[in-house]
């Protein structure tokens, strides 16, 4: 669901766009805008054909999360004048009046022990034609996961790209215990929805970087609990997990190679903090980087051909890139005094970063696009962190602060929309989003 | 004026490795009271409210007590650092030194030089940076003469604050260095 703050956020800065300067206005127009374009669509209940009541709203979480995408508004159900389930009971000229562009109808029948059945159709309603007819097996204890499904093919048919909303994302979670040093960090992994949260590790010790396998089945991540940094591998299904480095100095930034038969990662063995490369099938380790300023946070090229990482050798943290083969070395980032923490989009066109402009101030995510070189702010809080793109590349989730209270926010990667994850209890860093899971 | 500083540390150094060569304790407890002294000096000198902060009279009064006898812990036990810096300010030197003449006086001792950010800027970049302060300690320490096997670098980056808040004055006291014997 859109944030309800944001969406007060919205109304008062269309306020001040009424009654103040054109440089606040700048903002709001373009949060405005990107609420005009939004596609209307209609989702109606899906029918329950069987006893009691659904634990969830299968029609409802389609819905808010193609409103997530900001590419789609759904139609509130008030407004919704009939309520048809099949094909036969659609009217179209009905839909035409409500001015939305597609609709989405739907049934749920119950078959034997916990097992359902979903149909659901989707309408071109101004071409007045079928989309999508399909028909989606499940049970009583996954609907949440059908109905990220369903949303998945709709977006798909729709956009001709692929959905994230069966996608999850890792994060990490600290918890001070009132004004002491007992903390309690949590590795999580949720839905993409920030839904359906489960915490796979628990550690008295700062836990961060998770960094996802390319099968979504594993994940790395650095580790306090020896007293002193490491970076440990977790099986997601299982639990099982090895430390798979122990080095004296720094063990930090993980990163899986596209190939899933490397971890990138930052070391201090040699002195000072450098990018190596740990092959897991022989449990070699190739260093990358030979420079006594800071290099760190590795992120691989799509075709896993280069790395780009944060270095200090300009005098402040900048984005460079290695070419693997080559060890040609090139810096990425030229505007502004801080960037860091580099993700390639999926595309490889442009590179995600925690970026502050040359006055100093605010620690944003930007998009540096790699043919044009320009940057593009993406958002707009006073202490954005840690971006992690989304597989299909149209979204970006990153950590924020309000207040002092670290939440997840999520951006699309065109500015369009931008909202915030609900809260989990105490403070929420470092998301990582996960590969497609099939 | 920073490398006359430096000279004198250096001539200190110098000093105290000859004494320490030669074994006897009671020249060393001689040095060793005359740097003690100086940190407390530091200490009651000093206006700056980031270390102001780290001292608290009752340890400065105990300093002063133990004076007379051995090299003792330093009462202040962190120093701080500039946004992205990991360069020693001068003003810390003097609290260096109490502990690198503490940390040769009593060669089993062991600390943990404990390097920190503030919250700005990306965590896994303030860990290397927190490792960097702690290494500048580190070496600093060396180069009086400590023994590197009394000495171990490890960085929170910015996961551990000493103080909450998102004000210049909180940053700054999280950008630090903190000594764990």
């Amino acid at each position: 669901m859109i944030n309800a703050r944001h969406l007060i956020t919205t109304s008062l800065l269309a306020l001040v766009l009424l009654l103040s300067s054109l440089a606040q206005a700048d903002l709001t127009i373009r949060i405005t805008k990107g609420n005009d374009q939004a596609i209307p669509v209609a989702l109606v209940p899906f029918m329950w054909k069987g006893k009691g009541s659904l634990n969830e709203d299968v029609a409802g979480v389609i819905s808010a999360n193609l409103a997530r995408t900001g590419l789609f508004r759904a139609l509130p159900r008030e407004d919704l004048i009939s309520l048809p389930t099949k094909a036969e009971e659609v009217v179209y000229r009905d839909w035409r009046l409500l001015k939305v562009n597609y609709l989405v109808v739907g049934s749920i029948e119950a078959l034997e022990g916990k097992n359902i059945r979903i149909r659901y159709e989707l309408f071109d309603i101004n071409r007045q034609e079928s989309l999508l007819s399909e028909s989606v097996a499940g049970n009583l204890d996954n609907l949440r996961n059908r109905a990220h499904f369903i949303s998945d093919r709709i977006y798909e048919r729709l956009t001709g790209q692929k959905g994230i909303f069966s996608t999850r994302i890792a994060y990490i979670t600290s918890v001070q215990k009132g004004n002491t040093m007992d903390y309690t960090y949590r590795l999580h992994v949720a839905d993409a929805d920030g839904q359906k949260s489960r915490t796979i590790l628990t550690s008295k010790q700062p836990l961060l970087s998770p960094s996802w396998s390319p099968d979504a089945k594993k994940l790395a991540y650095v580790s306090f609990e020896t007293g002193r940094q490491a970076i440990f591998v977790q099986e997601l299904a299982t639990g099982k997990r090895y430390q798979l480095t122990n080095f004296k100095g720094l063990n930090g930034s993980p990163a899986w190679s596209p190939d899933g038969k490397k971890i990138a990662m930052t070391l201090s063995r040699d002195g000072n903090a450098e990018i190596y490369i740990y092959h897991l099938d022989d449990r070699r380790l190739t260093r990358v980087t030979h420079h006594y300023a800071i290099d760190t946070e590795p992120s691989w090229s799509p075709d896993g051909k280069s790395l780009i990482f944060t270095s200090g050798r300009s005098g402040g943290p900048q984005v460079y890139r290695i070419n693997l083969l080559s060890g040609e070395e090139s810096r990425l980032s030229f505007e502004g005094n801080y960037n860091a923490r580099p993700r390639y989009s999926p595309d490889g066109r442009e590179i995600f970063m925690v970026h502050r402009g040359s006055g100093g101030g605010l620690f944003s995510i930007a998009a540096l696009n790699m043919d044009t070189g320009r940057m593009r702010i993406l958002s707009t809080s006073p202490l954005d962190e840690s971006p992690s793109v989304a597989p299909n590349g149209a979204m970006v989730i990153y950590a924020l602060m309000i207040g002092e209270k670290g939440v997840l926010g999520v951006v699309s990667t065109d500015g369009r929309i931008q909202y915030e994850l609900p809260a989990a209890n105490g403070n929420v860093r470092e998301p990582a989003w996960s590969p497609y899971l099939n | 004026m920073e490398l006359m500083k430096h000279s004198k540390v250096f001539a200190l150094a110098a000093v105290l490795a000859l004494i320490a060569g030669c074994g006897s304790t009671g020249n060393t407890e001689e040095v060793a009271d005359e740097v003690t002294e100086e940190v407390v000096a530091e200490e009651v000198l000093s206006s700056d409210g980031a270390v102001a902060e780290a001292a608290d009279s009752a340890a400065a009064a105990e300093a002063e007590a133990n004076a007379a006898s051995d090299a003792i812990l330093p009462a202040i036990n962190t120093i701080y650092f500039d946004f992205d810096k990991s360069n020693i300010r001068s003003e810390f030197y003097d609290v260096l030194n109490g502990h690198a003449a503490y940390l040769m006086a009593n060669p089993s001792a062991k600390v943990k030089l404990e390097g920190h950010t503030d919250e700005r800027g990306t965590p896994e970049y303030n860990l290397a940076l927190g490792e960097r302060r702690g290494n500048s300690v580190q070496r600093y320490l060396s180069l009086q003469g400590v023994d590197a096997s009394q000495l171990e670098v490890v960085s929170y980056g910015e996961e551990r604050p000493a103080v909450r808040g998102q004000s210049s004055q909180a940053y700054s006291k999280n950008r630090r260095v903190e000594f764990n014997y």
